[in-house]
């Protein structure tokens, strides 16, 4: 049974490290260099644009560029950025953005990490495809998420 | 080519735009039982015109989420689930890159 693409990744991981830890590797540039496998110059800050070239095996050659939204000490870090950009020859800057958040909790056992990135309805047909897993729930359930979604956020008719 | 069709409204950009319209929502929910249907029976006990149900499975079919055959005398209309199924993998493959990146965060802040 076919279902539509829902609108967010979602991903939870507990980490053996404190907070102010975490908060370093999301937010240092350098840091998060490391474990995303970019190179990105400079640093960053709220509402500024950093960019840096990809490490990825097999991705060298890309460009990866996000523009800061948020910066909550270790609570919140937000960014938005074209996801799998992966085309050099394509401008993707006139498409919608996805948004990256990270949340920090402290828990007993350490940091409580919550990635979501949203707003892969909103791209191109053909493009959706840089979303996330399908989820267990089925085609009901996801319409009545558009549902929802669409009351809040009517869109034009065609 | 006519004037209607050159003058008609633009077309949604998004797979989101097409299913953001009560009607077509609900023709999709009409066509997600698996089977393929007429214009006649997706009409029949609604209160939307042949000419409306046709226009919005045209805006469905460009957002590549169903497609029409030709039986007999009749067009037979269903979800195609080509599109979404593309899009699915794609979407598994860069939820697994996260995965796989926040094994790296985690190797380096447990260090």
């Amino acid at each position: 049974m076919p279902q539509p693409i829902p609108d967010r990744i979602e991903k939870k991981i507990l980490l053996r490290a404190p907070r102010s830890r975490v908060w370093r590797a999301l937010t240092e540039a350098r840091e998060f260099s490391e474990w995303f496998r970019v190179n990105l110059r400079g640093q960053f800050g709220p509402g500024l644009e950093i960019s840096g070239q990809v490490t990825y095996p097999g991705y060298e050659h890309l460009t990866m560029t996000v523009r800061v939204e948020r910066m909550d000490p270790e609570r919140l870090f937000s960014f938005r950025w074209h996801p799998a950009a992966i085309d050099p020859k394509v401008d993707y800057s006139a498409e919608p953005t996805t948004l990256v958040e990270f949340r920090l909790e402290e828990t007993p056992e350490g940091t409580l990490l919550t990635v979501t990135e949203s707003g892969f309805q909103a791209l191109p047909v053909g493009r959706q495809g840089f979303a996330h897993e399908a989820n267990s729930s089925g085609w009901e359930e996801q319409l009545k998420n558009i549902e929802r979604h669409v009351a809040s956020h009517p869109s034009p008719r065609a | 080519m006519s004037p209607a069709i050159r003058h008609r409204a633009p077309e949604p950009s998004s797979l989101f735009a097409a299913l953001g319209d009560p009607t077509r929502l609900a023709l999709v929910r009409r066509l997600s039982g698996g089977g393929a249907l007429s214009v006649t029976a997706l009409t029949a006990g609604t209160r939307i015109s042949r000419q409306a149900v046709t226009k919005h499975l045209g805006v469905l079919s460009r957002a590549g989420l169903v497609a029409s055959e030709r039986r007999g005398r009749e067009r037979l209309w269903a979800l195609a689930p080509g599109q979404i199924d593309e899009a699915r993998r794609a979407l598994e493959q860069i939820s697994r890159e996260w995965d796989h990146a926040l094994g790296l965060l985690r190797k380096l802040v447990e260090r």
